[in-house]
């Protein structure tokens, strides 16, 4: 290892090279992929990221950005014999604006930490990806992450502001500001969901906005997934504008009362719905929620305000992708989008296919806005079966395609799902993305082999 | 140099590959933005390229192509009850979606769900090759590939030329109430704002009118408006006076503005108002804030060379852009996006076809 070597009296115990300490760099939570990296550096300020980038820069030798490692499209996966810059422990939230609602972050920043450093202004920062108790805000802005939240409020791009960024050759830029209103070409746009091959952030804006005074959580249970599909429909044909829309198959909820018990009621589907707003206005659209539950056939129906029942009904959506492993030893999570008119169309083809492969497929997804998340169950000891997944898998997002909708919902491309990229783009389209890449980063160093493959 | 029309895909390609530079033009109701600067640069009517190719209310996407005007958008979606709420200025003007998206230009309604940089979903646009290419796509959440449309927004033509465009849309409110306040000067205003902003009755349009006055906008049901609007009066602590909607259409008109007066608008956060408006107050020029003073729209005199306002931004570090009078070089002030901007057009555009930034 010479790259970085220059910078060993500077960083100390905190550039790792021995096998044993890299081990646990290998793979992030997509471990079906492991890489061993040729080092890891742990570092404590913007600085010392910038001197590993230009060290790696001068060397040609490709670094992967990482937070806490929850990506779950490989997007943090070390490059074989890469550096990989840990931002663990750049975690401080430099900054709240009240008046401004912004807040100044490092990318190393827990994103519940930046809604628990708001909290005191009565603030808090909308994205909440299920990870959120653990994933980084480097991350959530590398990967344009989502969350239940989504339908209004929209992704992590939508939330962040501005961002100090170093380039894959060591440049500094400023991109974007404090204001809500970006002015000039939206390159802090640009630069959320690049999956870091535009460079590292080092300082994240982001918005914040004020705490609900009233936040009612409805949940209802159907006979099928298509009856709880057509409540969505009816809630969006009706005006109302919910927060959140989950709905959980009977396979997921089995799974999540496995795990964390969240004493969901009984069904085929269960869906999750989460008004908030001013008090008088959520009273209101809540009794029109009720109205339109019933209508649509749900059995049992549940509604809270308590702010402890809540925290439980989110627990058990939230812990879906993990629970399933009370039901298999091994499963694959897709992260598809579909137009959310072709949600029942697209489920029933899901079920399908996965009875005509033997594969039990567990259904959690934000139906609000389209966004599948199959679980696909498998036991990898048996001979073929992960291979048997995977074509299940991919077989799902070809579907989400021929519906019109997209590889990835908020997960990214990572390399998980490189290979589908081209059902989605033209080569036209992915020639242009080669070519941007290119521009910003010629050696390709950054993040190398994530989204694009390499030339 | 005369403007070249295109009504088709081919034709714009055709034009971006050769001949002189080009720059695109929609409803012109921006000209700084689309009025050729230079001598070889020539002006695109991309006005042609018009129609709603895909709405599905259920859906609450739509995909128009994007020399529409945003009046043809707001009527189609209106007879379902949605609209595209970040309320784009100068639509009874002309205003097209693509120049909308392209100038980055919202209006008082993005205060609640975003601006226009948050409702564009998908993209199809001729880069400086001439090749047609996409981004995004046409549902809501999607985090496949680089964010194109997102660089499109506030792009002025000059990275690519949309062709087509897609949008979330979301329910209209069925009623909205307007009402303004005297505070009797620039900080006791500031402060109301500051706290009104920050909840919890949530505004549809938080405005500023130097030095003393803030108007709001409430929409949602009919039925707890009153309620509401008193909430916010118990906030502010004065008698609110409630104004009819035509004050919206005079904001988005900006027919506050003098004569002979070119339209700035200029990103900040409530804490630079004050600066601001002290240092454009020195040059004799007006100002209106919006979405909680996250944008100023400034009226700039027009015997006062812009240079002058473009050096006061750059003191205090707020950047700017021109968007009526005159094209030259449409940014003011504090500059942003540096080598990677810089980068990515040189991708997008290889050979220079399009005006400069």
């Amino acid at each position: 290892m010479t790259v970085l070597d220059d910078l060993r009296p500077r960083l100390g115990r905190r550039l790792l090279t021995g096998p044993a300490e890299l081990a646990v760099f290998g793979c992030d939570a997509l471990t079906a992929f492991y890489e061993r990296p040729a080092a890891v550096v742990l570092v404590e300020s913007a600085d010392e990221v910038v001197a590993v980038v230009r060290a790696c820069h001068r060397e040609g030798v490709p670094f992967v950005a990482r937070g806490s490692g929850t990506s779950l499209s490989g997007g943090s996966l070390p490059i074989g014999g890469g550096v990989v810059i840990a931002l663990n422990r750049l975690d401080r939230v430099l900054s709240v604006d009240p008046d401004a609602r912004t807040a100044v972050v490092e990318p190393g920043v827990i994103n519940l930490d930046v809604s628990r450093a708001a909290l005191p202004h009565g603030l808090m920062y909308c994205p909440d990806p299920s990870s959120q108790s653990v994933c980084t805000i480097g991350g959530n802005l590398a990967f344009n992450s989502g969350g239940a939240h989504c339908l209004r409020h929209g992704m992590t791009a939508n939330h962040v502001l501005g961002i100090r960024a170093v380039l894959p050759d060591g440049e500094l830029v400023e991109l974007g500001g404090d204001s809500v209103e970006p002015l000039g070409p939206d390159v802090a746009g640009m630069f959320c969901g690049s999956e870091g091959l535009f460079g590292i952030a080092l300082e994240v804006t982001v918005r914040l906005v004020a705490v609900a005074e009233a936040t009612h959580t409805a949940l209802a249970v159907y006979d099928s997934l298509e009856q709880a599909g057509d409540a969505v429909a009816r809630i969006v044909a009706a005006g109302l504008l919910p927060v959140a829309m989950e709905i959980m198959d009977a396979l997921a909820i089995e799974a999540a009362e496995a795990s964390v018990k969240p004493n969901y009621p009984k069904g085929a589907a269960l869906l999750i719905v989460e008004l908030e707003g001013e008090r008088g206005v959520v009273d209101a659209d809540a009794a029109a929620l009720r109205e339109l539950l019933r209508a649509s056939g749900a059995g049992e129906v549940v509604a809270t305000e308590d702010p402890d029942a809540r925290a439980l009904i989110w627990k058990g959506r939230k812990s879906a992708f993990s629970a399933v492993g009370w039901l298999a030893p091994d499963y694959i999570v897709q992260d598809g989008v579909v137009p959310r008119t072709r949600l029942g169309e697209a489920l029933a083809e899901i079920g399908r296919m996965g009875a005509a492969a033997g594969i039990r497929v567990a259904n959690v997804f934000h139906a609000g806005d389209g966004n599948l998340h199959p679980l696909i169950l498998f036991d990898g000891r048996e001979p073929g079966m992960l291979e048997r997944a995977e074509a299940l898998a991919g077989d799902i997002l070809r579907l989400c395609i021929r519906l019109g909708g997209s590889i990835t919902g908020e997960h990214g491309v990572g390399v998980e799902k490189r290979e589908y990229l081209p059902l989605m783009f033209t080569p036209a389209d992915l020639e242009l993305m080669r070519r941007l890449r290119r521009a910003v980063d010629p050696a390709e160093l950054a993040n190398r082999g994530k989204m694009l493959a390499v030339a | 140099m005369a403007a070249v029309a295109v009504d088709d895909v081919e034709a714009l390609r055709d034009a971006v590959r050769c001949g002189p530079r080009v720059l695109p033009a929609g409803g012109a109701t921006k000209p700084a933005l689309s009025a050729p600067p230079a001598e070889d640069v020539v002006a695109l009517d991309v006005s042609g390229l018009r129609g709603i190719v895909e709405y599905d209310p259920a859906e609450l996407t739509l995909t128009a192509r994007a020399g529409t005007p945003v009046a043809e958008l707001d009527g189609a979606l209106a007879e379902h009850g949605q609209y595209l709420p970040f309320d784009a200025p100068l639509v009874a003007a002309g205003a097209t979606i693509g120049g909308v998206i392209a100038s980055g230009t919202s209006g008082p309604g993005a205060l609640r769900y975003g601006t226009v940089r948050d409702f564009v979903i998908g993209v199809r646009m001729v880069d400086g090759t001439g090749e047609l290419v996409c981004g995004g796509g046409r549902v809501v959440k999607n985090a496949a590939g680089f964010d194109l449309p997102k660089l499109m927004v506030g792009s002025m033509g000059r990275l690519g030329v949309m062709v087509e465009v897609s949008l979330k849309v979301f329910p209209r409110p069925r009623a909205a109430a307007t009402v303004a306040f005297e505070l009797g000067g620039l900080e006791p205003a500031l402060a109301a704002l500051a706290v009104l902003a920050r909840g919890p009755v949530e505004l549809d349009a938080l405005e500023l009118e130097p030095p003393a006055r803030i108007v709001v906008r409430l929409a949602g049901d009919p039925e707890p408006l009153a309620a509401r609007v008193a909430r916010v009066a118990a906030l502010v602590g004065a008698p609110g006076e409630e104004l009819d909607a035509t004050v919206w259409a005079d904001a988005a008109a900006f027919a506050w503005m003098a004569p002979a007066t070119r339209l700035v608008r200029v990103a900040l956060t409530l804490r630079g108002v004050a600066a601001l408006q002290a240092a454009l107050a020195a040059a004799g020029a007006r100002a209106r804030y919006s979405n909680a003073a996250n944008v100023a729209w400034i009226a700039w005199p027009g015997d006062c060379p812009l240079a002058v306002l473009d050096a006061t931004l750059r003191e205090l570090r707020l950047p700017g852009v021109a968007l009526t009078g005159a094209p030259g070089r449409p940014l003011l002030g504090d500059r942003r996006g540096g080598a990677f901007l810089d980068r990515l057009r040189t991708a997008l555009d290889p050979d220079g076809r399009f005006a400069e930034l």
